[in-house]
């Protein structure tokens, strides 16, 4: 066998460290959305930005040497994209869904298209923080390498819960979401919330496209994304608006997208291709269990173009 | 770091004053809303103001509250004539304003609700201080709402009472409050209008109050002022009143016509419900268990506050929702509300709110009139090929026939009026000759003539032989039609009385689930 003394206990240390790795975008792009979402917002445009934000960091990286500008640049293409989807939502008559679709084809073919001089190159890659040190198991190791971008997207996840709940920024962003009409008897003006809660959105999505190509897998090629930012659309809907549980949501996404991949490591190779749609099964097995057209979505906020 | 964050109100205004509105006129477009309108409200004064719909009460109010810009007239707060161009500056003034719908997030806490109405927020909320600061306020109130729970938990009667809070957490010294008590019971009204009389008469407040309940006229408020049609029809003390001279105040010498009370004879059971449990939105039992017969000729009125399950019930009713267990059997058969169902026994529906639930705005009135027998001779042929001429026609019957006022059948019917929409369902619905007929919340919203015209057309249906069903959260209504009456709280009928033995203290006392 192919794994060494620890024998079957590598496929969950694969799994668990998989799952870290593939739930960093899972994870960035569900935050986006949920801030998105919270202002009363729906973003399905969050793929194409994923997909923008993975050739940005990774021209940007390459370029300047930098992978930490690489993320940077990811996240204002992400700003581009998302203030770009607020400002047309925020038009009168203009469906958030419509223009999110659109905006999604846009930046996937973009990113397709001007990615192309990209597949070759080698950038430099995000740093990784080696917590396995302690241990000389070779498995182990690879597993506790977490690479720093997750770390902040799991520091982020609690600030969020703080923010929305004790900042001013948090609770107008909630009014909005809940309650258009509330918010304009307040003297807020919603569409502008929504714009900034879009443009935040887009930039947490680019930043979770650059772990993409700075990270895991680690290049740029134009299938990097296979659809993970509309799967975390939907995960934002499981973990429902709430940015702790989308940490776990995408911790669970992870999992199942690093099932494939981590069979494979072991030396399982039968249905590679079944274990790799994990991540797609669970989208449909999560979507059946939660939505129902009986009833409404437990924390939608109310504003919601497919929950009003 | 300041450890108080609290919030506190400016202090620099007197603790109650009046104000004044002289000569008020706005007109929009060729419409005159108020025609030289003057109100005098006195510091620290109960008055209310009362008036059919579209008197003008509202438009005074907005004017009054920086909402609309009167053509001509003055407002006078605290003895100093003032510009109110915004309700900003209304509320600078110490003027606020609870409206009838609620204004409060449901998904969000009182004290969260109660922060976010300040005219401003700091970057950070030191929740702490802002917790002690609220309930150091709260324990200065009369009445007190629990500031950890969502809004979406409290009762109707407590989402009213925060409404007030907020406008007093804001230190606002003069309300406006436009028909609060429209969905409490009657015991949550009066202890929420006593707990403002009593601040009035502490000279803590002053209030001026729309309605068109004469109960809540007589038994809290000073003064009156009643408008009918943009003007000033009367007033004065209460005291000096009864509600019959208001009543010939408000409606002129338009009297409706008295509502046909022949009674009819009694026959079988027509409609049956039978264990029935409905769900909401959210998944959660709304209808719980809820048993009910309705016998041909008689009225049932469903009486409730609003919010306790008569939605669903409707809902299932119409064929909108799914049962979640129980039995609807009409005329002994099983019913599914399935359109062959709903025309062999002449299942007919008034939803609340017609246009959204009865109605596709965008078809135009004839098209809408013919819902029910679009797909039957005459309108069509072999159900399927349409007769534009006989629809025409069959719409210009019922237009005359029930007077709905529309420039043509091919207007859009979301361009008529409330009442007209409301008549044009009447038409289709009771066209058919009903022999069961459910009807919700019917004249909601409607002016006197529309109001006694569906009233009217409900009692002769009933006296055809219909079992009608009359959901209604206004009590006066259900009181005034129903020959059964009872209570819906909960999602369950707590209550029955025949209409001769209704006691109103005893009704509302279920309505409040006590």
């Amino acid at each position: 066998m192919a794994t060494g003394s620890i024998g079957l206990w590598a496929v969950p240390l694969e799994i668990l460290g998989g799952a870290v790795r593939v739930s960093t975008p899972f994870l960035f792009v569900s935050l986006g959305e949920c801030i998105t979402e919270k202002s009363g917002r729906i973003n399905l445009g969050l793929e194409g930005t994923l997909m923008m934000g993975a050739m940005t960091a990774y021209a940007a990286s390459y370029l300047s040497g930098s992978p930490w500008l690489g993320v940077l640049a990811a996240g204002i293409v992400g700003i581009a994209l998302g203030l770009t989807h607020g400002v047309i939502c925020s038009l009168p008559r203009v469906n958030d869904i419509a223009v999110g679709i659109a905006l999604m084809l846009f930046g996937v073919g973009l990113a397709d298209d001007l990615g192309k001089p990209l597949i070759q190159p080698a950038a430099p890659q995000l740093p990784a923080i080696d917590f396995g040190w302690w241990s000389n198991v070779p498995q182990l190791r690879h597993a506790l390498t977490v690479n720093a971008l997750f770390l902040i997207g799991a520091a982020l996840a609690p600030f969020l819960v703080w923010g929305f709940r004790a900042t001013r920024w948090g609770l107008i962003l909630r009014l909005v979401g809940e309650s258009g009409e509330a918010a304009r008897a307040l003297g807020y003006r919603v569409a502008p919330v929504r714009i900034m809660a879009t443009g935040i959105g887009g930039f947490l999505g680019g930043i979770g496209g650059s772990f993409l190509s700075l990270s895991y897998p680690g290049s740029w090629n134009e299938r990097i994304s296979s659809g993970q930012g509309i799967t975390a659309v939907a995960l934002v809907i499981f973990a429902r608006w709430n940015p702790k549980l989308c940490f776990f949501a995408a911790l669970l996404f992870g999992a199942a997208g690093a099932l494939g991949p981590s069979l494979q490591a072991v030396g399982v190779h039968g249905g590679y291709y079944l274990f790799n749609a994990a991540p797609y099964f669970l989208t449909l097995l999560i979507m059946t269990i939660t939505c129902s057209p009986k009833h409404n979505l437990i924390g939608a906020p109310a504003e919601l173009s497919i929950t009003k | 770091m300041m450890p108080d964050q609290g919030f506190s109100a400016p202090t620099s205004l007197p603790v109650v004053f009046g104000i004044e509105a002289i000569g008020i006129t706005k007109r929009f477009g060729e419409f005159t809303a108020l025609d030289n309108v003057s109100l005098k409200v006195a510091g620290g004064s109960f008055h209310a103001l009362l008036g059919e719909n579209g008197a003008g009460k509202s438009t005074l109010v907005k004017c009054i509250m920086g909402y609309h810009r009167p053509d001509q007239g003055a407002v006078v707060v605290a003895d100093r004539e003032q510009v109110i161009a915004s309700p900003r500056a209304a509320h600078a003034l110490g003027l606020g304003m609870v409206y009838q719908h609620f204004t409060l997030v449901p998904a969000m806490t009182v004290a969260e609700n109660l922060v976010l109405s300040r005219p401003t927020l700091p970057a950070v909320l030191d929740w702490r201080a802002e917790n002690a600061a609220l309930a150091a306020f709260m324990a200065r109130m009369p009445f007190a709402v629990p500031l950890a729970e969502r809004i979406s938990a409290l009762s109707a009667g407590e989402r009213q009472k925060c409404e007030i809070l907020k406008q007093l957490y804001l230190d606002r010294r003069f309300l406006v409050l436009d028909e609060p008590t429209s969905v409490l019971t009657p015991q949550e009204a009066d202890e929420m209008l006593g707990l403002l009389r009593a601040m009035t008469d502490a000279a803590k407040l002053t209030v001026l109050m729309i309605t068109h309940k004469f109960r809540e006229v007589m038994a809290f408020a000073d003064r009156v002022t009643i408008l009918r049609r943009g003007r000033v029809a009367g007033g004065g003390a209460v005291a000096d009143l009864n509600p019959e001279a208001m009543a010939q105040m408000m409606v002129g010498l338009e009297i409706p016509p008295a509502a046909a009370t022949h009674r009819g004879r009694t026959g079988d059971s027509r409609l049956d419900i039978r264990g029935l449990e409905v769900e909401d939105d959210a998944g959660q039992p709304a209808v719980q268990g809820l048993s009910l017969g309705v016998r041909a000729g008689e009225i049932v009125g469903i009486a409730g506050v609003a919010g306790n399950g008569q939605h669903e019930l409707i809902e299932a009713l119409a064929g909108q929702r799914e049962r979640a267990r129980g039995e609807v059997r009409v005329g002994g058969e099983a019913y599914h509300a399935t359109r062959a169902e709903m025309q062999r026994h002449k299942v007919c529906c008034l939803p609340e709110e017609p246009l959204r639930n009865a109605c596709v705005g965008r078809m135009s009135v004839a098209e809408n009139l013919a819902f029910r027998e679009f797909d039957r001779p005459p309108l069509a042929i072999a159900g399927a090929w349409l007769r534009a001429t006989a629809f025409r026609a069959a719409a210009e019957d019922k237009i005359r026939d029930y007077g709905i006022r529309t420039r043509s059948p091919e207007t859009p019917l979301a361009a008529l009026s409330g009442g007209n929409v409301q008549r044009a369902v009447l038409a289709r619905e009771l066209d058919e000759r009903p022999e069961v007929l459910i009807a919700a919340n019917p004249c909601f919203g409607l002016d006197f003539a529309a109001t006694a015209q569906i009233r009217t057309e409900l009692l002769a249906a009933r006296n055809r032989g219909a079992a009608v069903l009359l959901i209604s959260s206004d009590l006066d209504e259900i009181l005034e039609l129903a020959d059964r009456i009872c209570v819906i709280f909960d999602g369950r009928l707590v209550y029955e009385v025949a209409a001769e033995n209704a006691d109103l203290t005893e009704i509302g006392r279920h309505m409040a689930g006590r």
